[in-house]
């Protein structure tokens, strides 16, 4: 039995577009990771509660809305309330560059901004999980 | 193991952290399961199954919010395809669960089928187990979307509710063996949709013709995405299960589900230890040469083989 690596991928926020969400849902899938993909217009609190139920081991979320300097920290925040700061948690979307040190300093793993191939998204999570 | 105490007492990362050892690592899942299994057998096992895109994410979450407002508590296994190709697989029955994500009376899982074909995943009956211990009052496991012959889930559920829609072929399919045998309840959804009175009625008659049957089992309309007469559904679920549990059905049906999954063990690990002693000794090689020159038999060489480990 090899474990594989499990990934929730989630939509927080109010923001419909979730073609860049799928697509990379589909690219970990092709990389062999399981994707539990949870649909648009998630709240925080719900992002936490289902990457504690799945046991996962990363959580990647798209973020079109604007919203990511609210939504991004709220996460890390409610992991380390569970005591599950271990999961690495990655985001994606549109997110200005002036934004990206900040959000690296609080916590999130890494940024991947409109036009990241996929494949570097993969190989950071396969580097970057234990 | 410090995990299966915390799990006991409720709580609901160690119960997540146990279902991936289940999963994950062979070894320690045995260790889990002899740790938990008496804790196990108070849960009424519910079963959700029929072909892909028939609504059972949708049924599953009606049916958690219906049983939610009578303060049971739910844990659900939601099984999705893996890829054969890759080991990956997305996992996307929660999209209809989201209701239920912060309520503590529910714990949601999905699994990957990782190879295992009859519909659930290798360690589905196992996580099975570990909500039941977790001390839900109901597990539904949702099937992975089935098509003729995916019947696994009458081995680990106490009531199977078979889930059709309409438009998925003519009276000739319903009275096919395989996955039309095994619902105690049959579900129409999307009952709203053109033909689904005449899919209830072929199922019914279907069901009419079979005399050998303990509990005829009824049929329900349902239109899930409207919620509408879910509560039937759940009444006829109630209702099997109390017949089950009177006429000693249940009991008979878990004890016959119990010694399937132990001769399911032997045979695994049977499996294992002669694959390893005769690949150990060059034997299993040694013998596919001689079957390649046709020099003897397959049953004759595996007599053979399994004489000199057994």
């Amino acid at each position: 039995m090899s474990k594989p690596i499990r990934v929730l991928v989630a939509k927080p926020g109010l923001d419909g577009h979730d073609r860049g969400a799928k697509m990379i849902a589909r690219a970990l899938r092709d990389a062999g990771m399981e994707v539990i993909y949870t649909g648009l217009r998630q709240t925080p609190e719900q992002i936490v509660a289902a990457a504690i139920q799945e046991d996962v081991d990363v959580i990647g979320m798209s973020i079109l809305s604007g919203a990511h300097n609210h939504l991004f920290p709220k996460i890390i925040k409610l992991l380390k309330e569970q005591n599950a700061e271990d999961i690495l948690v990655i985001g994606g979307g549109v997110i200005p560059e002036d934004d990206i040190p900040a959000l690296l300093e609080g916590g999130i793993a890494a940024i991947f901004t409109p036009g990241t191939p996929t494949t570097d998204t993969v190989k950071f999570i396969k580097e970057n999980v234990k | 193991m410090e995990l299966i105490e915390r799990m006991l007492n409720g709580d609901k990362r160690a119960c997540a952290r146990l279902i991936s050892i289940v999963e994950n690592n062979a070894k320690e899942s045995e260790e889990v399961i002899r740790k938990i299994y008496k804790h196990t057998g108070n849960a009424h096992i519910i079963g959700i199954t029929g072909p892909p895109g028939a609504g059972k994410s949708t049924l599953t979450d009606k049916l958690v919010k219906l049983l939610r407002k009578q303060d049971k508590t739910v844990g659900i296994i939601a099984v999705d395809p893996t890829s054969p190709y890759t080991g990956g697989a997305i996992l996307g029955d929660r999209i209809r669960m989201n209701d239920h994500a912060l309520d503590p009376g529910v714990f949601i899982r999905s699994m990957g089928t990782r190879g295992y074909l009859g519909g659930l995943a290798k360690a589905t009956r196992n996580a099975m187990k570990i909500l039941d211990a977790f001390g839900c009052d109901y597990i539904i496991i949702e099937t992975v979307g089935v098509g003729q012959s995916e019947v696994d889930i009458v081995k680990a559920a106490d009531t199977v509710v078979m889930v059709m829609v309409p438009g998925l072929g003519d009276d000739i399919q319903s009275i096919k063996a395989g996955i039309m045998e095994i619902g105690d309840i049959f579900a129409v959804n999307k009952s709203d949709l053109f033909g689904a009175q005449r899919t209830a009625t072929e199922i019914n008659m279907m069901l009419d013709l079979d005399q050998n049957m303990g509990r005829r089992p009824p049929v329900v309309m349902v239109t899930a995405s409207k919620n509408e007469n879910i509560d039937k559904l759940y009444h006829e679920i109630e209702k099997q299960y109390s017949y089950m549990k009177v006429e000693g059905i249940l009991e008979e049906r878990r004890k016959l589900n119990l010694k399937r999954e132990l001769v399911e063990l032997v045979e695994e690990e049977l499996r294992k230890v002669v694959l390893r002693e005769s690949d150990n000794n060059g034997e299993i090689e040694n013998a596919s040469n001689k079957l390649l020159n046709k020099e003897t038999d397959p049953f004759t060489e595996r007599d053979l083989l399994l004489k000199k480990i057994i």
